[in-house]
């Protein structure tokens, strides 16, 4: 569960990217954060990941307060929120089974482990038939699958996707938002960041919008408020 | 942290070391450079230190003992010699060897021509453990009965060890700046490799790694990379010592310079060049990578 209760966060005096934001996402929720470019949406993402601390006011994730988190308490935060980036940030040295067993062995998994939930997860983002293959040998479509396998690979409860489909084409960008419901619809809950209005409005999901550091509109189905 | 765990990043150490080689290759010749020429500089200070300590050994106070005395109570001054604190070795020349010393020295001169044994006294040549302390030991020999009169040359002593003690200093200053400059430029290149590698650090954050986990593979790989340039120095330098000392003694046929072979500077070299490169590499990678670490 992700709780923000009237979170201010400044980077420097007089220059605020929240400016009082409450928000509740439940559990098994499938959630768009939506806003124009420099609204406050990156620095919500890097207060769930525990990149950055809030100034002011309370965010809980997964039972973590991270106004207050130690700083060798944050990796373990972040086992349990997979995040899934527009450049996808693969290891381009490593093949696709090892980034994503990679992330595996970040939080001390056995290679029995390892060699039977990694095939399961290239599975399901279909990517089991390129597991030797390096990530520069794939496409974009196939990279950002890749990113999410390795994302899900540790069994979050969450998954935050931050631009996810930026750069790819519309066809790409729907399947890719198709496999986060699928992921969405065996209890995972996702939270993606996008500015693709069309893809928002054909999933029908609930929308925050987000614009000068405040929420402007919380709906469902697809609808939201924008600021002219 | 899993045994199996530490394996895997005991194999990504290594694995790391080959991955970027070039940047492993940088670091190991600018490890190889920065030993090179502490060691060789050590090397010569060890050499200058041990030549100037022999030239200070042939400073010695002449013990002339009393002409009343028989040649066996002229003797046993020497067992009193032996006896104090600072004195190395009191060697006991009879009036008949110094007469045969002086007249090599004056074979020459004809005024000393009519000079006889009894014309001369027993003495005794004392080399001092420590010539600083000369002026004390010459006024404890003084005291010892028997002894009619010293020779010691005090300035000249005083001159060695002011020689000594200002190469020490110099010595170890120039050692010390080498070193932190050496660590410098090590260190620099360490952080270049690890800046190389800033995104594959930030994934690992980013999936929950721990400090300790990315730190392993780093340090392990700065240790390899340390030992390596170490091991390379270390050769280099050996066989550049034995070529340079080879050389000046070809040229030195009056033999005014005299260096200690390697081999006696080998374990002390071995250790620190170990202690250097496991230094360099462990405590560089160490430090470089906590920059990295703030995301």
């Amino acid at each position: 569960m992700i709780e923000f209760i009237d979170v201010v966060k400044s980077y420097s005096v007089g220059n605020k990217a929240l400016r009082g934001v409450s928000m509740q996402i439940e559990d098994g929720e499938f959630v768009f954060l939506v806003g124009p470019s420099g609204s406050g949406k990156s620095t919500i993402i890097k207060l769930i990941t525990g990149e950055l601390r809030p100034t002011s006011g309370s965010v809980h994730v997964n039972g973590y307060s991270l106004e207050r988190i130690r700083k060798r308490e944050v990796p373990y935060l972040r086992r349990t929120v997979g995040v899934v980036f527009q450049d996808f940030r693969l290891i381009d040295t490593k093949t696709v089974y090892e980034n994503v067993a990679f992330a595996m062995r970040v939080i001390g998994a056995g290679e029995r482990e390892i060699r039977e939930r990694v095939p399961y997860v290239l599975d399901l983002v279909g990517l089991d038939t390129k597991s030797r293959r390096h990530p520069n040998e794939l496409s974009g479509g196939e990279q950002q699958r890749l990113a999410i396998a390795r994302a899900l690979v540790n069994n979050p409860s969450m998954i935050i996707a931050d631009e996810p489909t930026g750069n790819l084409d519309p066809a790409r960008s729907l399947e890719i938002m198709t496999l986060l419901q699928e992921i969405n619809n065996l209890g995972t809950t996702v939270l993606v960041v996008t500015h693709e209005m069309d893809l928002v409005q054909r999933f029908a999901k609930r929308v925050i919008a987000i614009d000068e550091g405040l929420v402007i509109s919380d709906g469902m189905d697809g609808r939201y408020y924008e600021n002219e | 942290m899993r045994m199996n765990n530490f394996g895997y990043l005991l194999k990504e150490g290594i694995r790391g070391i080959f991955l970027h080689g070039f940047m492993s290759f940088a670091a190991v010749c600018v490890t190889v450079a920065c030993l090179l020429i502490v060691g060789s500089f050590s090397c010569l200070i060890y050499n200058v230190n041990l030549m100037v300590e022999d030239l200070n050994k042939t400073n010695e106070i002449l013990v002339y003992v009393d002409s009343s005395l028989s040649d066996a109570e002229a003797k046993s001054v020497g067992t009193k010699l032996n006896q104090l604190e600072n004195v190395h070795q009191a060697k006991f020349v009879s009036r008949e060897q110094a007469l045969e010393d002086f007249i090599k020295d004056h074979q020459d001169d004809e005024a000393f021509s009519g000079v006889e044994a009894a014309d001369l006294r027993h003495r005794f040549v004392v080399v001092l453990e420590d010539n600083s302390l000369m002026e004390q030991t010459d006024e404890q020999i003084r005291q010892i009965p028997g002894v009619a009169k010293t020779r010691a040359e005090y300035e000249l002593a005083e001159g060695f060890t002011t020689i000594q003690n200002v190469l020490h200093i110099a010595s170890i200053a120039i050692i010390a700046v080498l070193l932190v400059v050496s660590l410098l430029i090590i260190s620099n290149t360490v952080k270049l490799a690890l800046y190389d590698r800033k995104d594959e650090i930030a994934i690992m954050k980013m999936v929950g790694a721990t400090d300790g986990f990315i730190r392993l593979p780093f340090v392990v790989e700065g240790f390899a990379l340390g030992m390596m340039g170490a091991a390379v120095a270390f050769g280099l330098e050996w066989v550049l010592y034995d070529t340079l000392v080879l050389k000046i003694e070809e040229l030195d046929s009056l033999r005014l310079f005299t260096f200690v072979p390697f081999d006696e500077l080998l374990v002390p070299m071995v250790i620190t060049f170990c202690a250097a490169g496991l230094f360099v590499g462990v405590v560089g990678s160490w430090t470089s990578i906590r920059k990295f670490l703030d995301v």
